[in-house]
């Protein structure tokens, strides 16, 4: 077993009036990729946010490693907890390379210049994310994918022992999902980072945690590693779907499929695969 | 994720000092025009005084008519200018930076017209002179501010709605300094236009000390919170995410900012779209890798400067420099507006 990184006790939290999270408990394992899921709006942005210190909960307390976030300086908290929100805003004219540099902010002080230590944390975090070719362009220069890996790359050299990610996949081409979970992946493998992400691909948080949490309603509904999280029972209850959940062949980890309305109508669709000529539809 | 190259490391470390010295360079000269510009602008005017004969009244020597003209007329008039310019320019550029909104210029959401009311106030109602009408100034600017925030607040604020809030409280208060303007018939139009639109006549140099002492003491301590500034650029939850205190650096900012345009204002008043303009022109000239601060009190300096002397011997009829640079700043205002229609806006 091992010792827990981030602890989650009894969160309730909102915004104003509304309360968004009740009694939310979780354990983050350290050194371990945690992926939460869940419905839209079920409250997974707003757990991020109380983890990541930037919403107060109005019960409840996050430990870091046994220290309470909420009582942390700040800029002690942003050098062990990284944190990148769903759709970050990159100013405008800004390089690649003075982007990724922000990372280091928190090594900075006041009088502190720029060191060798943020000089190679930087080189480090762009050659990771494959941008060191890149590093004069601008950021409205480049593609969605690209731009992703850049807010990681920030994420990077800011060197923290947990990264927090809010849905780092949406927006992206298959592959470059791919692409960013396996480079965390490798972060979380070769740095012992860890990592937790909110993922709205259930296949893909299956397939790339070491635990998955699925919320509901502003509660964690389960957690625990994939293979006894992700079943057609917790599929039905916390997104409302029916499915059918198997042995993925490439990862031997659960997959789901989706049934919904028109999935059981292969005989009727069975005709097309032989119409080679005709198109199905119109 | 292994360790880079060495050569990689070399590589960023010689852009990164391209870049610092690009803009060393350019901030160079900004400097250099600047001097030159406050030079010319003591060499010329109603009559030629070469620069020979400048630099000697300078160093203390009595000049017999050029003396006059030169120490009293143009220098107080050329000192102010630049102080005045380089508040604004710093107070502009920090909230625009900090509220990611070109818009979000305090002569724009009518902080600079709150300090200009405030100022009317204290001189027409309260009688008062000197630093006293500074401490107006700055009240009022300071309320302004807090007034913004608090009606464009529900549960956070927006940009846009601060703007807007902000647009209509300036044209609010432009019409309570034009009605305490007109409670002080012997008011000059000179002296009405000061208070409406900004003009540095009849300065004088005691009145440039405490403007020095307000842009050394601000102006440095928002120089100070530079690199949270450009955090804050990536938006708040980034900015914080990454060690940036929030709260703390709001307060620094807006304080400091709204002094420097008080202080200013309190002096020439609100020389017009200087600290809108100020910004954006000095980004256009260094990109936008790097505080822009410094860079931004130049421009503004240099545009109070040379607007000032346009609107005395480069027009046809002498215009206060507030008139110059309003006529600059509209079109550039109009254009974000339009532009801001189709996209969402930064700098
Ligand atoms: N800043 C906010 N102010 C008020 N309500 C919010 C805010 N952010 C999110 N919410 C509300 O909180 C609920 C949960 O949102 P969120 O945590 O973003 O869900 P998820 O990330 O799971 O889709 C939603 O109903 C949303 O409308
Ligand atoms: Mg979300």
């Amino acid at each position: 077993m091992s010792a827990c990184s981030l602890l989650a006790q009894g969160l309730v939290a909102g915004y104003g009036e509304r309360t968004i999270l009740y009694d939310v408990n979780l354990s983050v394992p350290a050194g371990q990729t945690t992926a939460i899921v869940g419905a839209n709006a079920c409250g997974k942005s707003t757990l991020l946010r109380v983890l990541s210190r930037l919403l107060t909960p109005s019960q409840g307390s996050v430990l870091l490693e046994g220290n309470a976030i909420h009582q942390l300086p700040t800029r002690h908290l942003a050098q062990q907890l990284g944190f990148l929100p769903q759709s970050p805003i990159a100013p405008e004219g800004i390089s690649v390379l003075e982007l990724v540099s922000r990372g280091r902010h928190p090594h900075q002080g006041l009088f502190k210049r720029w060191s060798s230590a943020d000089e190679v944390a930087v080189a480090d975090a762009l050659a990771a994310t494959h941008l060191s070719e890149l590093a004069e362009r601008h950021m409205d220069e480049l593609s969605g994918g690209q731009r992703q890996r850049v807010w990681i790359a920030m994420a990077l050299a800011q060197q923290t022992k947990v990264l927090l990610l809010d849905e780092p996949t949406t927006f992206l081409d298959i592959n470059h999902q791919i692409d960013v979970l396996d480079l965390l992946t490798d972060l979380n493998r070769q740095r012992g980072t860890t990592i937790v992400m909110v993922l709205h691909e259930l296949n893909l948080a299956a397939r790339y945690a070491d635990q998955l949490v699925a919320m509901a309603n502003g509660k964690v509904y389960a957690a625990g590693p994939p293979g006894e999280i992700l079943t057609e029972q917790m599929v039905r209850e916390v997104f409302g779907l029916e499915s059918r959940v198997i042995e993925d062949p490439v990862t031997g980890k659960p997959m789901m499929i989706p049934i919904g309305r028109h999935g059981g109508i292969h005989t009727a669709n069975a005709p097309c695969s032989q119409h080679k000529k005709a198109p199905c539809f119109g | 994720m292994n360790q880079p190259p060495l050569n990689a490391i070399s590589h960023f470390r010689h852009i990164r000092r391209a870049n610092t010295q690009h803009r060393v360079r350019i901030m160079a000269v900004l400097f250099a025009c600047l001097l030159a510009g406050v030079l010319l602008t003591l060499m010329l005017g109603q009559s030629f005084t070469p620069l020979t004969t400048v630099l000697r009244i300078l160093g203390g020597a009595e000049v017999p008519g050029a003396g006059f003209t030169v120490r009293e007329l143009r220098l107080p008039r050329a000192v102010v200018s630049v102080l005045v310019g380089a508040c604004f320019g710093l107070g502009g550029i920090a909230f625009q930076t900090m509220l990611r909104n070109p818009l979000a210029s305090p002569d724009i959401i009518g902080i600079s017209t709150g300090a200009s009311t405030g100022a009317v106030f204290a001189i027409v109602v309260l009688s008062l002179s000197g630093p006293a009408v500074s401490m107006v100034a700055i009240a009022a600017g300071l309320g302004v501010a807090l007034l913004i925030y608090t009606l464009s607040w529900r549960q956070g604020v927006t940009g846009g709605r601060l703007i807007l809030i902000g647009i209509g409280l300036a044209a609010m208060l432009q019409s309570i300094t034009a009605y305490l303007l007109m409670r002080a018939p012997s008011w000059t139009l000179q002296e009405a236009l000061r208070w409406l639109t900004g003009s540095v006549n009849g300065v004088q140099l005691d009145q440039a000390l405490p403007l020095l002492i307000a842009l050394l003491l601000f102006g440095g301590l928002l120089l100070s919170r530079h690199r949270d500034l450009e955090t804050l650029r990536m938006g708040d939850d980034l900015a914080a995410g990454l060690g940036v205190r929030l709260a703390v650096t709001r307060v620094i900012v807006v304080i400091t900012a709204v002094a420097l345009v008080a202080f200013a204002t309190a002096v020439s008043g609100p020389v017009a779209f200087v600290a809108f303009l100020s910004g954006p022109i000095a980004a256009r000239l260094m990109g936008r890798n790097g505080s822009l601060l410094m860079p931004a009190a130049l421009v503004g300096a240099l545009l109070v400067l040379l607007g000032d002397y346009a609107g005395q011997f480069l027009l046809p009829a002498r215009y206060p420099v507030g008139i110059v640079t309003g006529v600059l700043g509209a079109p550039y205002l109009l254009y974000l507006i339009l532009r801001d229609n189709k996209t969402r806006g930064s700098l």
